[in-house]
Formats: C-alpha cells, sequence, structure tokens
C-alpha cells in the first residue's frame, strides 16, 4: 500500500477543513498537509449555504448581546467558554475572509452591510447575497491554491483512522479514480467533514454529507455529542427539500396558514408585527426550533395548506418587490421557479420544514480537540459546543471558520509535541483497514440491497426522530436501526471494479449514516425532557435538574452506543426562559 | 397548482457507459425510467442507480444548481442535470460526460486540466495595498463589488469547457472559466494582481485563443458570461500593448 507521511492530514475539504489547511500553511511554511476529500473542494457542501455569517461588527451591536442570543437561542446546552471565544473570534474571521476577496455585500459607504437573521436581537449577519456560504467556501479554495505546502488529494474517502499508542496518526483511504488504498500517516489528524442530514428523507443537505467524518471517529472511540438534537429549517421547498434561507423572513417574508393568518403569533411569538417591517427576534425571525413546531402544531389543528407534496404553510415575499428580491434574494428566486414553477415576486411559495443540521457530533474542547489525542474536529461534523439545543442561523458559517483555524492550529502544537510513531504498527493497521474493504468486495451479492437498506434508515429516522417525539417512536426507531445495522452486514456489491467505483462509496457511507443515526435515536430515547429542537409529547418540559447536560454516544459494535452525560460550561449565563414574544421589554 | 407535474411517465434514458477495466470503448445503454413529470433529469438518473444499476457511475451532491457536481451532456448539450427539467425533454433523453474532457468511467470526466488551469491564473486576492485585521474591512462600494461580482458566481461545473470550441480544439487553452476568474480578481478594487494574472492569460494561450463564439456564454448556469470577460481583458491587454510600445513614459 503506498504511504503518504504528512505533519497534519485533514479530512473534508469544505469551510472548516480549508479554513484548516491555510490556517497551518500561513503558521508554517515548511509543514507538510494533506488535505483529503471525497469530493473536489468545491464541491463541498459549505456552498448550499444562503443567509450569511454572523459576527460583532456595528457601533450598535456588542459581543454580549452575540453571546446571549446563541445561549438563549441554545436553550442553554451551550458550552458558555465555547460560545465566548466563538464571538470573540467572529469578527476577526469575518474580515480575513473580506481581506481574502469574499463579495461581501456592502453599505452605501462602503463598509460591509449585515442583515436580519432569526433569533437574532441586532442586525449582525454579513452577506453576499443568497450564495453566502458558495461564496465563502470559494473565496477560501481560492485563497488555499497560493500555498505550495497544502497538497490535496480530491475524490479520496477515508475509511479508518490508525489509532496505535492512545493516539491518532492517520488513516486509511480509497483513492476513487483507482480504487486503490492509501496509507496517509500524520502527526495529528483533523476532521472536518460535515454532517449527516442524508439520514432523513426529506432534507436540505447534499448527497454527500452521509456522517463519513463523525463516524470515523465514533468508531475509533471517540464520542459523538447531543446527536439528539437535529435541526428542522422551517422553510424548505416541499417537493425537493430545497432550502430557502432564513434571509426570505429576515428581508421581510412572512408565514401564513390556509385562511391567510400570520399564525407564529399563536405560539409565544407574537403580536404580530407590521407586514415589511420585521423585528428582530420575533415573529418570523423567531428561532428555528421554535418557528418549525409552530407549523407542526398548524398542521395538527388541520390549518395548514393541502398540496401534492403534503402539508405546507405559505411563505409570502410579494411585497418584497421584483428589486429587492433580485437584489437580495436571486437566488431563491431561480430555485422557486425551477422546482416548483413559482415566481415568489408573484405568487406565495408553499414551504414545510425540513432537516438541515445536527447540532451534536465529534466531541471537541474549545481547542478543537477530540476525547482521542492527535484527533482534532471542527464544522458539523464536530460539537464543540456553540449550538446547544438549536443553532442560530448564520452562526455555523462562522463556526468553520473560527474552529477550523483552531482546529488546525491545535493539531500542529500535538505534532510538533509528539515522538514518531510505530510504524510497523500503523502498516499492520492500514492492512487491516485493507482486508475489511477486500471482504466487502469478496462478499456475494444477497438480498440486502444499500437503496432498500437506505430507504428502511430514512422512513424510521422520519417516523421516530422527527420535530416531535414519543419514548414509543424512539423507541421503535432504534430498534429498526438496531435491526439494520446488522442487515447491513450482508450488504453486498455488484459493482466489483476499481475505477470510480459508487457502488462501494454509497456503502461506505450508509454504513456510516448508520451509526450516526443509532447514536440519534437513543441518545433522543434517553433524554426525557424537551429542550431546542428536540420535542417530546410526553416529556414536554425543560428539565434542567437532570439534563442540563450533554449527551455523550460511546461507539459499542453492533450493540448501540453506551450513553453518559457531561455537564454544560456555564460561564455568566444561568438557564432562564426563551422569549420571543416582541411584547417583552 | 393543479397540473400534471406530479404524473409519472416512462421516460428513454440512452445513457453512455465506459468502464476502463472491462470495455474496449464506450457504448450507449437504453434505460426505461418511470419518472416524475417535474424531476429533473438528476432525479431520473438517482431512480435508475437506486433501482436498476447500481454500477452507473456519475457526480452528484447539492441538487440545488450550486456545487457543480453534475455537469454533463443532455442530448448533445452541456448542463447541470439538477437543473435539466424534463418537462422541458419530451422524447428520448441522451445523456453522456461532458465534452473534451477525458471519460474516466461513464458519466465521470477527469478534471486535472481544469483544477490546474484554475491554479495557474491565482485567482486570489493579491492586495493593492495590504491591511491588518485591526484595519479593518477594505471600504468597497456596492459600485464597485458590482463590477466583479457577475464573474464571481462561477461554479466551475465546467460546462463552458465542454461548450467551447477553441478548447476542444487546442486543449492548451487556459479557458472561459479560469480567464472569468482571473477577471473577478483583476476588476476587484481591492486587488493589486493584474500584472501577475495577465502573463498567464494576456497570451496566445489564454484570451488570444478565444475566437469569440460566445459558446461559453450560452450554456453558463449561472450567467457568469465568460465570453464578455474574455472580451474586457483582450481589449485591456490590448492597450497595455499599446501604452508600452507607444508610450512607454505613461505609467500603466
Amino acid at each position: 500500500m503506498e504511504t503518504i507521511q504528512t505533519d497534519v492530514a485533514i479530512i473534508g475539504a469544505g469551510g472548516a477543513g480549508l479554513r484548516a489547511a491555510i490556517a497551518l500553511a500561513q503558521a508554517d511554511p515548511k509543514i507538510r498537509i494533506a488535505l483529503i476529500s471525497k469530493v473536489y473542494p468545491m464541491r463541498s457542501h459549505t456552498c448550499a449555504a444562503e443567509g450569511g455569517a454572523a459576527g460583532v461588527i456595528k457601533d450598535d451591536d456588542s459581543f454580549e448581546q452575540h453571546f446571549h442570543d446563541t445561549v438563549g437561542g441554545g436553550d442553554w446546552l451551550s458550552d458558555q467558554d465555547a460560545v465566548e471565544y466563538f464571538i470573540h473570534e467572529a469578527p476577526k474571521e469575518l474580515i480575513q475572509l473580506e481581506h481574502w476577496g469574499c463579495p461581501w455585500n456592502r453599505e452605501a459607504d462602503g463598509s460591509v452591510a449585515v442583515r436580519p437573521f432569526g433569533g437574532m436581537k441586532i442586525k449582525r449577519t454579513w452577506f453576499a447575497a443568497d450564495k453566502s456560504g458558495f461564496h465563502i467556501l470559494h473565496t477560501l479554495f481560492q485563497t488555499s491554491l497560493q500555498f505550495q505546502n497544502i497538497q490535496r488529494f480530491d475524490e479520496y474517502y477515508a475509511t479508518d483512522l490508525l489509532v496505535d499508542d492512545g493516539r491518532c496518526q492517520g488513516f486509511t483511504a480509497i483513492e476513487m479514480r483507482s480504487g486503490q488504498m492509501r496509507c496517509f500517516k500524520a502527526g495529528a489528524v483533523v476532521i472536518a467533514g460535515g454532517g449527516a442530514g442524508r439520514m432523513f428523507p426529506f432534507n436540505t443537505n447534499g448527497a454527500i454529507k452521509t456522517g463519513d467524518g463523525m463516524a470515523l471517529a465514533y468508531r475509533a472511540g471517540a464520542p459523538l455529542k447531543d446527536m439528539e438534537f437535529v435541526q428542522y429549517h422551517p422553510t424548505g421547498l416541499p417537493n425537493t427539500g430545497t432550502l430557502l434561507t432564513e434571509a426570505c423572513r429576515g428581508e421581510g417574508g412572512v408565514l401564513l396558514n390556509k385562511d391567510n393568518y400570520r399564525f407564529l403569533q399563536d405560539y409565544g411569538m407574537g403580536p404580530e408585527t407590521p407586514i415589511g417591517k420585521p423585528e428582530l427576534k420575533t415573529m418570523e425571525l423567531g428561532p428555528r426550533d421554535r418557528v418549525s413546531q409552530s407549523i407542526w402544531h398548524e398542521i395538527q389543528r388541520g390549518r395548514s395548506v393541502k398540496t401534492a407534496w403534503g402539508d405546507c404553510v405559505w411563505l409570502d415575499m410579494r411585497h418584497l418587490g421584483e428589486k429587492k428580491i433580485d437584489e437580495r434574494l436571486p437566488f431563491v428566486r431561480d430555485i422557486c421557479i425551477s422546482y416548483l414553477g413559482i415566481d415568489p415576486v408573484k405568487e406565495m411559495v408553499p414551504i414545510r420544514p425540513v432537516v438541515h443540521y445536527m447540532m451534536g457530533g465529534i466531541h471537541t474542547d474549545t481547542k478543537a480537540a477530540t476525547s482521542l489525542p492527535g484527533l482534532f474536529a471542527a464544522g458539523e461534523c464536530a460539537c464543540v459546543s456553540i449550538n446547544g439545543a438549536n443553532r442560530l442561523g448564520s452562526n455555523s458559517l462562522v463556526e468553520i471558520l473560527v474552529f477550523g483555524k483552531r482546529a488546525g492550529l491545535s493539531a500542529l502544537d500535538h505534532a510538533r509535541s509528539q515522538k514518531p510513531g510505530n510504524d510497523a504498527a500503523l502498516t499492520t493497521l492500514a492492512d487491516a483497514a485493507q482486508a475489511k474493504l477486500r471482504a466487502l468486495f469478496m462478499r456475494n451479492v444477497g438480498k440486502e440491497s444499500i437503496s432498500g437498506l437506505r430507504k428502511e434508515m430514512m422512513d424510521t429516522m422520519e417516523e421516530g426522530c422527527g420535530i416531535y417525539r414519543t419514548q414509543e417512536s424512539m423507541a421503535k426507531t432504534c430498534d429498526k436501526i438496531s435491526e439494520l445495522r446488522r442487515r447491513y452486514q450482508n450488504v453486498a456489491l455488484h459493482d466489483k471494479t476499481n475505477v470510480y467505483n459508487t457502488d462501494l462509496l454509497s456503502a461506505l457511507e450508509l454504513g456510516s449514516m448508520l451509526d450516526c443515526a443509532e447514536a440519534v435515536a437513543v441518545g433522543g430515547r434517553e433524554r426525557k425532557e424537551s429542550r431546542g429542537a428536540h420535542q417530546r409529547l410526553d416529556f414536554t418540559a425543560r428539565d434542567d435538574s437532570k439534563y442540563l447536560k450533554h449527551s455523550m454516544a460511546y461507539y459499542n459494535g453492533l450493540e448501540p452506543p453506551r450513553i453518559d452525560y457531561r455537564d454544560v460550561v456555564i460561564t455568566s449565563s444561568p438557564p432562564g426562559v426563551r422569549d420571543y414574544s416582541g411584547a417583552k421589554k | 397548482m393543479s397540473d400534471n407535474r406530479m404524473e409519472v411517465r416512462q421516460v428513454e434514458l440512452e445513457v453512455l457507459r465506459y468502464n476502463p477495466e472491462t470495455d474496449q470503448e464506450p457504448k450507449l445503454q437504453k434505460f426505461t425510467v418511470p419518472c416524475v413529470n417535474e424531476w429533473c433529469v438528476l432525479d431520473a438518473l438517482n431512480y435508475l442507480k437506486d433501482n436498476l444499476d447500481p454500477t452507473l457511475a456519475y457526480r452528484w451532491s447539492c441538487h440545488m444548481q450550486v456545487c457543480g457536481s453534475c455537469g454533463m451532456m443532455i442530448n448533445g448539450e452541456p448542463k447541470l442535470a439538477c437543473k435539466a427539467m424534463l418537462r422541458d425533454y419530451p422524447g428520448t433523453i441522451r445523456i453522456e460526460p461532458l465534452a473534451h474532457f477525458p471519460v474516466e468511467r461513464d458519466l465521470v470526466t477527469v478534471a486535472d486540466d481544469f483544477m490546474a488551469k484554475l491554479k495557474r491564473v491565482k485567482p486570489y486576492l493579491i492586495p493593492g495595498q495590504p491591511r491588518t485585521l485591526e484595519d479593518g474591512e477594505y471600504k468597497q462600494s456596492p459600485e464597485q463589488l458590482k463590477r466583479y461580482r457577475q464573474y464571481a458566481m462561477c461554479i466551475n461545473c465546467m460546462l463552458c469547457y465542454a461548450a467551447c470550441p477553441e478548447y476542444g480544439l487546442q486543449p492548451k487553452f487556459i479557458g472561459p472559466a479560469a480567464i472569468a476568474l482571473a477577471h473577478r480578481y483583476n476588476q476587484d478594487s481591492r486587488d493589486g494582481g493584474r500584472d501577475e494574472r495577465q502573463e498567464e492569460i494576456a497570451t496566445n494561450e489564454g484570451v488570444w485563443e478565444c475566437t469569440f463564439v460566445g459558446a461559453c456564454s450560452e450554456v453558463c448556469p449561472k450567467h457568469v458570461d465568460p465570453a464578455a470577460a474574455l472580451q474586457q481583458v483582450k481589449v485591456a491587454s490590448t492597450v497595455d500593448w499599446y501604452l508600452e510600445h507607444f508610450m512607454s513614459w505613461v505609467k500603466k
């Protein structure tokens, strides 16, 4: 097996992975950086983020306000030391991106413009029309091209971490073009592999978001944290699930039920605000968990709009006018016309909540270090946790920058402090990973198909781990996922050739998703309270006495994960009431 | 919204297949795929892969016209499969890998040449006047932003290379997307790196290879208009040439 020896290896070349790579390249032009991704960097799902990135920059804003919005938005499950670090680094990172060429929208005086976003009390979301993630990703990718010591390995799929002497020292990966396995040996490894939303049938996520990074760390013994918290974005296109950014509402769009009534006022987010004059942190600018839950209730009450794709509510942007929509939301307009045949300038758009983001992920500390020495993680695959039980829109595009950089620099510190590893032991581990893959190739085609298992997984996740959950629904899903993980052991490939084998890729991705899905379901079943995005019909209240804690899921082979708990770090904000009513003082 | 968008019809697909390990040469394979009218071509391919032939290889991810993965030839035209709506294709749909690129397998092409060209044009900000983080952001007016924003919209889907007759004839041509990207930075008020980029793009392998067919702009799914970028670079480099040869005392 060909071996690539490097100082720091990064798995994933989206926003977080690229930011880590650039931080490393700038820290020391002599170190070797290997940047591995299963896709070309600009295909990473960072490109799909639309609305923007939050950072305190304007005179009317303060770090304190960003802190309180984030902690309250997260229903007090965020680690407050992490949030403090995050909010202070955020503006620096956004200015850094500006210096690298990011085309942020501007005010008339040439300063960076900000827009309102859900759950934020002050306008602080930097944006590049409604393609903020796209521009951030391409700015980072293009910037990375000037550093000679970033060696990219595009279209390589990492299969196993190499852990020897109690620390992570590399991994094995398949080169898609040749089908050959490569062994990466590194002083430290950063995982920036993105989320796992594809475990659900209706989601905003790209096909690549299959939890591979999470699963890699999890199987190697690093725990997954708070996996039960899955964010539903309120406004997805009802047929494709395509994201319509929260900026639709930030710019003034409103949500209506079948009677053209702005129903959010019935769910603690009133009183109604004037059309076209959105007020921060209330009504349509409430947080995502509350807005999605309100839509669920409207459906239960029979006040939804019946469509060919199920129950919806209306997103009305007509009053914004063509000029503003074309200036601020051109992509949203394109997408609505393309997939739904509806022009938001002229018609209301039916929408329904859609799985969007995993608050949970690989447990890290504020230095982006996982529990496994030598392994670091950042971005959606990680849980540091700034997002707590519900992420506020526009915090994640900053999280990938702040903690991407942090992960890169922490990994460098670690790599420099280590003695060379035991080469023979690592090679033995890599050979074992290769043998495992070979066994998958050798297996005869059985009755379990990849697409069949995937569909059963998606269906049970939606049924058991949706917007509202019960003991019964989650227990059923736990059993089902457990069954699917066993059946997956017999999954077999139809394609036994080497070059760009997507049958193999799909099989491995399914394995990742199943492992992550089980952590979601078991974590949810064990959390007997309602908090943020984890809402239960049988335990409707938040229970700080028992669950002001992070859940920690430990991999346990074919058995369900062992769940442990870890205290939330509270520095200055004791748990309080989340109030999104506009009437509050 | 009561129309036939949810109706299912049988769609004939002719898909180019090629596996270098088992095939002497590429060939078209026919499939009949039950499709919902409102689907795009990518949905049809996904159905095919999940239900009819798991060995088919193609790239895709976002299904929202922004990741640039799913560029392919659809009835002979370069398209994003996620943007090609079945409602626009009443008959048989022929699906082939992007023209002008080597086929790696089935609909997957080798992108090495494009990636190398992107890097070659120095598509990153080379600051005119460097700033520190403490200095804060560069001031850039909405008008200055508008001068380059269009050229920053490129998703690197490579459709313009598949459409460009020059690139088909002369693979050394740096090509539309990479030149448009260089132009994007040249037009940015924060940038001072134009001279370095001109060395790459104002050459015979650069803009002077272009014969202004304009096919690149026609197929661009993001309206980047690379043809306009190329023409602007040509004009600017002509001005450079005159300044250098006849008016060398004038500072560029």
